[in-house]
């Protein structure tokens, strides 16, 4: 079994995409392999200008609840989506984009940002990997 | 040889690790790389990932609340 990680990004609430990009980068910090599967909701953030507009997965309150959230954690220091990102790019990691999703939801690869994904896929490649991972969750 | 500083002062998590990791990624073999901060599991935490890496820890030092810690690539 390869010391990796793999992990679906399913929701595309503010909060997970950050559990998932912390959990992603710390596991290249430690000298994991990681990739990182989009589908559904999740894929909404990779489209151009969709990184950080996912709400709150709780108390979003038509934006506030995610205003106030963001306010604190910039206060707090926390990285924002984007650094998170291009860390995750920089330190090898791999963007997997669920080619179902972008069929059903009408996405094309030129709404995406097609320059962090490695490759367009589907479950096959996912299992493929996921088998020889350590770690697998689903976020 | 060279030295590498990277300051993480007021960073919090994931970025005191992940800022290590770029460092030494960066770094020649047997060059330092000295991490400041302040967050506080990350000083527990770098600690791991040097043994995941299995490079070597040279020294963890804590003064009013900032750590430094010295890893050999």
């Amino acid at each position: 079994m390869a010391d990796k990680a793999t992990l679906v990004v399913h929701s595309g609430d503010m909060d997970k995409v950050y559990s998932a990009l912390i959990i992603a980068n710390g596991a290249l910090a430690m000298g994991m392999e990681v990739s990182l599967f989009f589908t559904f909701w999740g894929l909404q953030r990779l489209k151009k200008g969709g990184l950080e507009s996912g709400p709150l997965s709780r108390m979003n309150m038509l934006g506030l609840g995610k205003w106030m959230v963001k306010r604190k954690m910039k206060k707090a220091g926390v990285a924002s989506l984007e650094k998170l990102l291009q860390d995750f790019k920089e330190l090898g990691g791999k963007i997997l984009a669920c080619d179902m999703t972008m069929e059903i939801m009408g996405i094309e690869k030129e709404d995406l940002r097609d320059d962090l994904i490695s490759d367009y896929c589907a479950v096959g490649t996912y299992i493929s990997e996921a088998r020889e991972s350590r770690v697998t969750l689903f976020i | 040889m060279s030295e590498i500083t990277v300051d993480c002062t007021g960073e919090t998590c994931p970025i005191p690790l992940v800022e290590t990791r770029k460092a030494l990624r960066k770094a020649e073999e047997g060059d330092i790389v000295e991490v400041i901060g302040t967050h506080p599991s990350s000083k527990k935490e770098i600690p791991m990932a040097v043994r995941a890496l299995g490079l070597e820890l040279v020294d963890v030092q804590e003064k009013d609340g900032v750590w430094k810690i010295r890893i050999r690539r």
